[in-house]
């Protein structure tokens, strides 16, 4: 299977190691990736905030890129949940359908493709509450969700449950949204931080040492509100743990 | 639309800030709503076929909607053989003016009513006390909101932003009583020994409703202070307002929406009461408003129809976390949160374009919502339509249009990555970095890596010979032309 890296824009720019962390660890579990050079994103700011003719261009340029994949992994939800469900500013070509059909967030990828039963490298001896980002929650489902009731799952806990020496502590309202929300972050910076600032304080109260989530967007946003609040969280992407940072 | 028409949009953000600013108010509404969202979670716990439920209602609403024409000739055949008068209003001032030509024809002066939102949405109150009819809410928080001349701020809870020495002082103004009072139950009593005199001499009395029942006619009302029974059954006029959409076919179908209702809205599992309306209170005359104000029009929106099959809840209030921290007046509607979200841009896209951005798209609405409305996907759907539309605020626009360009361009986006300015030339950087710079009044900014993930995998892997992302032959990248 041959598998196209997918590096969102904010972690090639802001959040490196993340990519990083997710290329070793694909490579580490014989998988033969590719990152293509000319990626840059994959049209969900403009497509979110109602601009859909303006993703095209980014769109068409990702399906380029990646069309001639058997897989497209990336580490971000709300990135693949914006290819399943709304990439729709160009035609829906063969190749289209094709990468929009076999897209998968990093998680879902390990957990269901792979299926991935052990991380004999990995080991992470601290407190660690667990967020999961509303795309990889609601839109991909890759844990249940508290409105329905429905039978405890978490795929990225199961992961991590592979991993020696991690213990996990549960905050408050553990799905509650952080208040990231993209374009929102900026536009409605007020209710956004209030929401990050209690989320980040949840963790801390839970008895956290480390939020760890696959969602960098969120981290980036949470990462923010702890620092501003001087609490002592400490951010890492799933990824990174399940590479063996921290073993 | 042009960009004056500014100064008439609601600004969410502004008006969740104030919100934001009031520490003790924030705390309570928050802990409040989401007590709520938990006592809900608990009555779903306890049904296991509340998911089924929920399909259920959903179903048996989308089926009704599909016949509405059929169903409200249905209603309105039984409702008068069972003795109701039934009025058709096309809008709300069709509607203030059918009450007012009701009340003045029987002589009355004096109205007590219960809650009811589409009147809200009709403004009749104060349409009516301009006409000399004198309107007395008859729901405590809806009294209080009207008291403090405010829209209800919440569906179910109306003054649910207010903390008890709010209304303290509302009360020791209407009432006389301490304004220093802190305790609830006295302020209640207060509001009832108020209340009840004028429910006793009202010449009439307004009730909305809840569901309507095709096949028998029935206005159904549920409340848990029992004063819609008393401003339904104590004045011998009895004039009901309600929007077209309330129907359900069957009273057995009651037994569905019943039991969602306030497990849904207030986590408990019925509400204290339940009464249907069937005709006339011996020697009384009763009264059948059906409203549209927009809703046939909504009925015909391929996208946004779903949103009629609300049932007044406020669950996806409870549960959003952009509303329990921005409070409901800063919706600036009548409807308020998730569902105010996706209605009022029906009534106004551009007065109300800010609202469907009120939200991180996060979709817990949608999940506790009882008739299953897609909501989230039409905060979705909107944004395409105020885009569509110009209503997004301009440096908005031109930053995810410059965004769009740079991203379909692979060099000019590594160029920019590498803080080429000179690519950036003629753009409005300044305007845009503007934009982003709230970012950091309440967070710290991310601080950059030393390099990009892109620059590292050059620097470690070997790159590719081909990639496809570059032109091919004879397909130029339309991206890397100037």
């Amino acid at each position: 299977m041959r598998i196209g890296l997918a590096i969102p824009c904010f972690i090639d720019a802001f959040h490196p190691e993340v990519g990083i962390a997710t290329l070793e660890l694909l490579e580490r579990l014989g998988q033969d990736v590719t990152y293509p050079l000319s990626q840059t994103c994959c049209g969900q700011p403009m497509a979110n905030n109602g601009c859909n003719g303006d993703a095209a261009g980014a769109e068409a340029l990702f399906v380029r890129n990646f069309a001639e994949f058997d897989a497209v992994v990336m580490p971000s939800a709300s990135c693949v949940h914006h290819i399943r469900a709304h990439l729709d500013a160009i035609p829906e070509t063969p190749a289209v359908r094709h990468v929009r059909d076999r897209t998968y967030e990093l998680v879902e990828f390990l957990h269901d493709v792979l299926q991935v039963d052990a991380f004999p490298w990995a080991r992470f001896p601290h407190r660690v509450g667990l967020h999961n980002g509303c795309g990889a929650l609601r839109a991909l489902r890759t844990a249940s969700m508290s409105e329905l009731g429905e039978p405890f799952f978490s795929k990225p806990k199961a992961l991590l449950e592979k991993v020696s020496g991690i213990e996990f502590v549960v905050p408050e309202r553990a799905d509650e949204c952080c208040g990231f929300g993209g374009t929102f972050s900026v536009s409605e910076d007020a209710v956004s931080a209030r929401m990050g600032h209690d989320k980040v304080w949840r963790h801390f109260q839970a008895g956290a040492s480390y939020v760890v989530s696959a969602d960098s967007s969120c981290m980036m946003h949470q990462q923010g509100c702890a620092e501003r609040a001087k609490l002592k969280l400490k951010f890492v992407h799933i990824a990174e743990i399940l590479n063996g940072r921290g073993a | 639309m042009s960009p004056s028409s500014d100064k008439s949009r609601v600004d969410h953000a502004g008006g969740a800030e104030l919100f934001l600013e009031r520490a003790e108010h924030l705390a309570f509404h928050d802990r409040r709503l989401w007590e709520l969202r938990e006592k809900r979670d608990q009555q779903m716990h306890g049904i296991p076929e509340f998911q089924e439920l929920r399909e259920l209602a959903s179903a048996i609403k989308e089926h009704t909607l599909a016949k509405l024409p059929e169903y409200l000739e249905m209603f309105e055949r039984n409702a008068l053989a069972n003795g109701i008068h039934v009025h058709w209003a096309q809008d709300g001032e069709e509607h203030n003016r059918i009450v007012l030509d009701i009340l003045r024809s029987r002589n009355a002066r004096t109205v007590v009513k219960s809650k009811s939102m589409v009147t809200e949405e009709c403004d009749m109150r104060p349409w009516l006390q301009a006409r000399q009819v004198e309107v007395l809410e008859t729901d405590v928080g809806e009294q209080i909101q009207q008291f403090d001349d405010e829209m209800p701020s919440h569906i179910v809870v109306p003054a649910v932003h207010k903390l008890v020495r709010d209304v303290a002082k509302t009360f020791s103004q209407a009432y006389g009583t301490d304004d220093g009072e802190r305790d609830v139950t006295q302020l209640v009593a207060a509001q009832r020994r108020g209340t009840r005199p004028v429910i006793l001499r009202a010449d009439a009395g307004m009730t909305g409703a809840n569901f309507l029942v095709a096949e028998t006619g029935a206005v159904v009302v549920c409340t848990n202070e029992g004063n819609a029974d008393l401003s339904a059954n104590v004045p011998a006029l009895h004039i009901v307002s309600t929007g077209i959409e309330k129907l359900v076919p069957r009273a057995a179908d009651l037994a569905v929406f019943i039991r969602l209702l306030s497990r849904s809205a207030l986590g408990s599992p019925i509400t204290q009461y339940t009464t249907q309306f069937r005709g006339p209170r011996d020697g009384g005359e009763m009264h059948v408003i059906l409203v549209d104000n927009g809703r046939a029009t909504r009925l015909g929106m391929v996208d946004f129809w779903r949103s009629l099959k609300c049932i007044r809840c406020g669950a996806c209030m409870n549960t959003c976390p952009v509303y329990r921290r921005s409070g409901g007046l800063s919706y600036g509607g009548v409807y308020a949160g998730p569902i105010g979200a996706i209605i009022q841009p029906t009534f106004d896209p551009d007065k109300f374009s800010a609202l469907p951005f009120a939200s991180t798209l996060n979709g817990s609405c949608t999940n506790v919502c009882p008739v299953k409305i897609d909501i989230h996907d039409q905060l979705y759907k909107w944004r395409r339509i105020i885009a569509e539309k110009h209503y997004l605020p301009f440096v908005k626009r031109e930053a995810l249009r410059m965004a769009g360009r740079l991203m379909a361009r692979p060099k000019l986006f590594r160029a920019a990555m590498k803080g080429g300015n000179a690519v950036l030339k003629g753009l409005p950087r300044f305007a845009i970095y503007n934009w982003l710079n709230p970012w950091g009044r309440h967070r710290e900014v991310p601080a950059p890596p030393v390099e990009t993930f892109h620059d590292w995998y050059l620097r470690n892997r070997k790159p590719q010979t081909r990639d496809r992302g570059q032109p091919d032959k004879g397909q130029p990248d339309q991206g890397d032309r100037r």
